[in-house]
């Protein structure tokens, strides 16, 4: 088609960012090729609007009013603030990687001690080294989503984690992301997790801002492989603040028998999108999807799932639970894909939104596209208020209304909570709920 | 000529053989019990009889009134008179249970080259049975087993057997999942329908179906072929002794 | 062989070939020229004795749908449409002016005689004695407008609609004798420049039924429109309009086959309905346009906007539709709910077999308070086809008290095949409360053994759960059609019934 893509001032704020940016980002040769090849993508493509099917009901070009230009290496009054976060975002128990306005902080990571077939680098080190193969996962999404393609263009650092097979780090790795800037600015990120087979390991993500730190914006994205008979439990928290805006993409891959248990919860950020495509690649792999979304004032949260089954015998659970106040607006859109070869596939997806205002928007899109017969699949959504009779009830019992409120979404997010396997990590959400229920009371 | 004639059997399943020289008889009237462990083939031996498909018989036949029933459809055999009461008998949702019955049971007729039964002449029939068996009306509307109980599914079978009047009834594990009460009643519906010219084939893993569905002989069969026959005093001493001793000699 | 395995081999056997309605009827025609320009446009609506202020209607629709481009959204593919190759007017040469149904082509009567059409009240009033099953035997009489190609050929039993104050008459001459009613609610459901389709709907429709119930009225019979694609290189583009005035009640029936062609055939209509304060309007279709070979070779394009109007409080629209037929479907009956109150149903079976493509689905668009909508919709894909439901439902801002159920479910047979579920379920006020839940399931082994061993043969196995299957659907429509339906079914997936 021979359209010119109109472009917002915000798109070519971006485009702009590129060039200016260019002579900062990592890698050269290869690297640097497929950096131009993805920014002529998002050139082509442009900021996602509401006619772009996958960006419905994110239409960036409304919502991204303005683009910031590339966040400046911290400096020693940003880490000095970052630090500060560190402290007050501690999770114990838990291996630290921080990455500070997008640049990894060495000082305040815990890297010592890895132990054996951990490995921890950067993604400069990696991109500037020769190693072609991970040089070569790092760059397999394709640009066909524009913000994959930006991302892919623009991304300065990551941490870049190789689990060797039959190995399984105690230690969950907590990849902390601190927006420390003093000025509006964004932060490009990419990191990778290869876990080799029969391995196995917890990944913990977190997104929060330093004290003080206002507008800011997030452009994260995250591969991952999972071998043979390996299990990855991976925690994502998006605690930004909340003129933030945060647009992060996954891809994950599974091998034969691999388990994927997954937990995202957004209470953060003004905008933010999570967008994941989860691939079973092997035989008898098992997928657990589990999202939350807290969402209140004029919050806008989209959670998108592609999961593909390409092989038989795999199985996916996808639960989804958003709760929507104020003038508040959440988007689940999950679709599962069944190959023509995926027989047996046994893949459900249910989606609940809680609206607590009159002015709240939930929209769910739950889709499924099913090229196999001998398969179980399923999904539903539903949308409504609090049950009035089990709030009444309560207040019989003597609880005020904001407390009865509590219980119920409690309740409500504490399925897709329970899944968390860590008894940390789920305590660490459950008091994440509960902070922004208190908020609210 | 025996109504049933089993003659060394081999089934395959996949890449597995089930059963491996399995032979039986049965005449009309008799009631036969099959008992044996899990794993030992007794359902296998139930869904050849029938019919289903997945299994390879390798070598061996069945005979039913002398004719070869393993060359025959599943429906055919139903129209012969094989019925084969299921171990889990299978949701039908949205068809209800009286238009299965009488769908089914004049596809039998119509196969027999007999006359189908026309609406009234079925209901009657169908109602009469039901009567018999102390199987509400309500149930009858219901889709087929669909939100029945364990109990409710097993008598919706045994109002089939005693509709369709088949000439061999097999029970495959019939008091699965039953209670002591639901397993009595299931158990009066079966034994009303011993006939002169009726045979059964009762398979259970425990005695106690027995006490309530009295055979005239028990079989033991044991990884994939009848190890012991007798009268059914054999089940008693199975009780005490357990099918151990069997899985040795087999 | 296992069992669904053989029911595939059926399946595929049993090509689409059998199309029971594929014959074409030879009569002398009378078409426009080829292609379409504001010449074709004064054409028709010179044909239609139409006057002017419809033409420029028209033409303000054809200029409109000069800058639109074809919709892409739809999970379907065909080789691009050359608009200007097809004829976009064609009707049987009249002998003479016809007055009476004795003075209709017998070839055109015999043709709706051979598709069980009747169209001589008389035989109506005779033939329909039936008894089924257990019910006590009813009587029903059903008025039936024959739309053949691009016009009306017949409408039965006007004058005894016309006693209770019924208008039912082809919309060419609605447009003519009641251009204030059709002023007034053409295009306000379905503007002209609503999508492509619609719009080229409105520039270049030549018939179709109009129905007019005045308040308080509860028309007396089932109202039947029967359309038949005879001619070659034709589109078909029939326009419906009905209009529930206040407390009234209709239920109306659609009926569509086309011959057996090599060459794809568009179709592209378009149905407004406006129910009115606590009026009802039920509307039911059968669709079994050709489908195609088992090729895939030719088949009708079925592109067809549909959609009601609750415009009063209390109004009720329920759409019912067993598509069977069509290369292409594509078609989405909505309904918007704008009067407090109002309701809006949808109840669709879609089967698709050999290569036909089905993107269908709803709309059910909440406006007013306390209005509710129910959407149940059944897929079956067999053979090589892809079948998709798509639907959206959405409850306003000041919508309070909205509520939608809604279920989709889809059953596979056979492995080429696919079956895929779209929906967008959008809430902007808290007091909404949506209910959705979808399945996608296999005929299974178990089943079709059961249902063997009592006696039942493969095709009555599968007859039987898929009937079971679209149950909650059929139920929906109106007797007579239930049972067409139902044999359709059979037709569609079997062959063998029939």
């Amino acid at each position: 088609m021979n359209v010119v893509v109109a472009k917002t001032e915000t798109g070519r704020a971006l485009s702009d960012a590129f060039a200016v940016a260019r002579g900062r980002l990592p890698g050269t040769g290869q690297v640097a090729d497929r950096r131009r090849q993805a920014f002529e993508a998002y050139e082509r493509l442009g900021l996602p609007h509401r006619r772009i099917e996958e960006w419905k009901y994110t239409d960036l070009r409304t919502l991204m009013r303005e683009a910031f230009s590339l966040a400046a290496e911290p400096d020693a009054a940003a880490l000095e603030r970052a630090g500060e976060a560190v402290r007050s975002h501690t999770i114990d128990g838990v291996r630290r990687l921080v990455l500070v306005d997008g640049v990894f902080a060495p000082n305040l990571s815990q890297t010592d001690g890895l132990g054996q077939g951990l490995r921890i680098r950067t993604l400069q080190e990696v991109l500037e080294d020769a190693d072609s193969a991970l040089q070569a996962q790092l760059f397999a999404p394709e640009n066909s989503d524009a913000m994959v393609a930006l991302n892919s263009a623009m991304a300065t650092d990551g941490v870049v984690i190789e689990i060797a097979d039959g190995a399984a780090p105690k230690e969950p790795l907590h990849v902390l992301h601190i927006a420390s800037t003093a000025t509006p600015a964004a932060m490009f990120t990419r990191s990778l997790l290869r876990l080799g087979n029969n391995a196995g390991v917890t990944l913990v993500e977190s997104f929060v801002a330093a004290d003080g730190v206002k507008a800011y914006q997030v452009h994260d994205s995250l591969i991952v492989s999972i071998g043979d008979g390996s299990r990855l439990d991976h925690v994502r928290l998006i605690e930004d603040g909340r003129d933030a805006f945060n647009i992060s993409s996954a891809m994950v891959t599974l091998g034969a028998h691999a388990h994927f248990n997954f937990f995202n919860m957004t209470s953060g950020a003004s905008v933010s999108r999570y967008q994941a495509t989860i691939v079973c690649a092997g035989e008898g792999s098992r997928v657990e999807t589990n999202g939350v979304n807290l969402l209140n004032g004029r919050q806008h949260a989209d959670t998108t799932l592609l999961l593909d089954h390409a092989v038989p015998n795999c199985a996916s659970r996808e639960v989804f639970r958003a709760v929507v106040d104020d003038r508040a607006h959440s988007v689940f859109q999950g679709r599962i894909i069944v190959r023509p070869d995926a027989q047996k596939t046994d893949a459900k997806m249910m989606t609940r939104a809680l609206l607590l205002s009159d002015e709240a928007e939930a929209d769910n899109k739950p889709e499924l596209e099913i090229f196999a017969d001998d398969v179980t699949c399923g999904h539903g959504a539903t949308t409504g208020a609090l049950d009035e009779s089990l709030l009444f009830y309560l207040r019989a019992r003597g609880l005020s209304e904001k407390e009865a409120q509590a219980l119920l979404i409690q309740a409500f997010v504490g399925e897709a909570i329970e899944s968390i396997a860590n008894d940390t990590l789920r305590d660490l959400a459950v008091s994440a709920a509960q902070r922004w229920l208190e908020a609210r009371a | 000529m025996a109504l049933l004639e089993i003659k060394d059997l081999h089934v395959r399943v996949e890449d597995n053989e089930i059963l491996h020289g399995l032979s039986l008889t049965v005449n009309e009237g008799e009631v036969h019990a099959i008992m044996g462990p899990n794993g030992s083939g007794k359902s296998t031996l139930s869904h050849v009889i029938a019919g289903k498909p997945d299994y390879e018989v390798t070598g061996g036949q069945i005979l039913f009134n002398g004719e070869d029933l393993l060359a025959m459809q599943p429906d055919e055999r139903a129209a012969k008179g094989v019925f084969l009461a299921f171990q889990y008998p299978v949701e039908i949702p949205g068809v209800a249970t009286m238009t299965f019955l009488r769908t089914a049971l004049n596809a039998q007729r119509k196969a027999r080259g007999e006359s189908e039964l026309l609406t009234p002449a079925f209901l009657k029939k169908a109602y009469e049975v039901a009567a018999r068996l102390n199987v509400p009306r309500d149930m009858l509307k219901r889709g087929v087993n669909v939100g029945f109980s364990g109990g409710e599914k097993k008598r919706n079978e045994i109002l089939q057997m005693a509709l369709f009047e088949p000439s061999l009834c097999i029970l495959d594990e019939m008091d699965s999942g039953l209670d002591i009460d639901a397993l009595r009643v299931a158990a009066d519906g079966v034994n009303a329908l011993r006939s002169p010219d009726r045979a059964m084939v009762v398979i259970t893993h425990y005695q106690r179906l027995l006490n309530y569905v009295v055979p005239d002989f028990v079989h033991v069969m044991s990884k994939g072929r009848v190890v012991k026959s007798g009268g059914k005093e054999l089940a008693l001493e199975l009780e005490a002794s357990g099918y151990t001793q069997f899985e040795d000699a087999a | 062989m296992p069992a669904v395995q053989e029911t595939v081999e059926r399946v595929r056997r049993i090509d689409v070939d059998q199309y029971r309605y594929g014959f074409e009827t030879l009569i002398e025609s009378d078409k426009a020229p080829k292609g379409l320009s504001e010449d074709t446009v004064a054409f028709i609506s010179a044909k239609k004795s139409e006057p002017a202020w419809m033409l420029e209607w028209r033409l303000e629709a054809y200029r409109r749908w000069l800058t639109m481009t074809e919709p892409k959204w739809a999970r379907v593919n065909y080789p691009k449409i050359d608009y200007q190759d097809l004829y976009y007017y064609s009707a049987p040469k009249p002998k003479k002016q016809v007055t009476s149904l004795d003075e209709i082509d017998p070839e055109i009567l015999k043709t709706y005689e051979k598709l069980g059409i009747p169209l001589r009240e008389a035989e109506v009033l005779e033939g329909v004695v039936r008894k089924d099953g257990e019910d006590a035997p009813v009587e029903r009489r059903i008025a039936v407008d024959a739309v053949f190609d691009s016009v009306s050929v017949a409408t039965t039993f006007k004058e005894e609609l016309k006693k209770a104050g019924v208008i039912f008459m082809p919309i060419s001459e609605a447009i003519r004798e009641h251009p204030e009613l059709v002023k007034k609610y053409l295009g306000s459901v379905v503007p002209t420049s609503d999508n492509f389709f619609a719009t080229l709907n409105s520039a270049v429709f030549s018939d179709g039924s109009f129905v007019y119930v005045p308040p308080g009225v509860r028309c007396p019979m089932e109202l039947s429109t029967y359309f038949r694609i005879n001619e070659r290189n034709t589109g078909q583009f029939e326009r419906t309009l009905i209009i529930a005035d206040k407390g009234s009640y209709v239920s109306y029936l659609e009926g569509c086959t086309a011959p057996q062609r090599d060459e794809n055939q568009l179709h592209a209509a378009v149905v407004e309905l406006v129910a009115l304060d606590d009026a009802e309007i039920k509307y039911s279709t059968v669709q079994n346009w050709y489908p195609g070979n088992s090729e895939g070779l030719g088949g009708i394009y079925n592109f067809v906007t549909k959609r009601g109007d609750c415009r009063g409080k209390n109004s009720k629209i329920s759409w019912t539709q067993v598509e069977t037929g069509s290369a292409i479907t594509w078609k989405y009956p909505s309904c918007i709910l704008r009067g407090d109150n109002s309701r809006g149903e949808f109840y669709s079976i879609a089967i698709s077999n050999g290569f036909q493509q089905v993107d269908s689905g709803t709309k059910m668009l909440h406006l007013g308070k306390n209005t509710t909508s129910r959407i149940i919709s059944k897929g079956i894909a067999a053979g090589r086809s892809q079948n998709t439901y798509r639907g959206l439902v959405t409850a306003h801002r000041k919508a309070t008290g909205a509520r939608n159920f809604t279920a989709c479910d889809s059953l596979l047979i056979g492995d080429k095949c696919g079956a895929h579920t779209v929906p967008y379920v959008e809430a902007k006020n808290s007091s909404a409360l949506f209910e959705h839940e979808a399945t996608t399931s296999k005929i299974s082994e178990d089943v079709l053994f059961y249902c063997t061993q009592r006696g039942l043969s493969q095709e009555e196995a599968v007859g039987l759960v898929v009937n079971g299957f679209v149950k909650d659907v059929l139920q929906q429509l109106p007797m007579e059609f239930a049972v067409e339906a139902q044999k359709l079914i059979s037709i569609s997936l079997e062959g063998s019934v029939g």
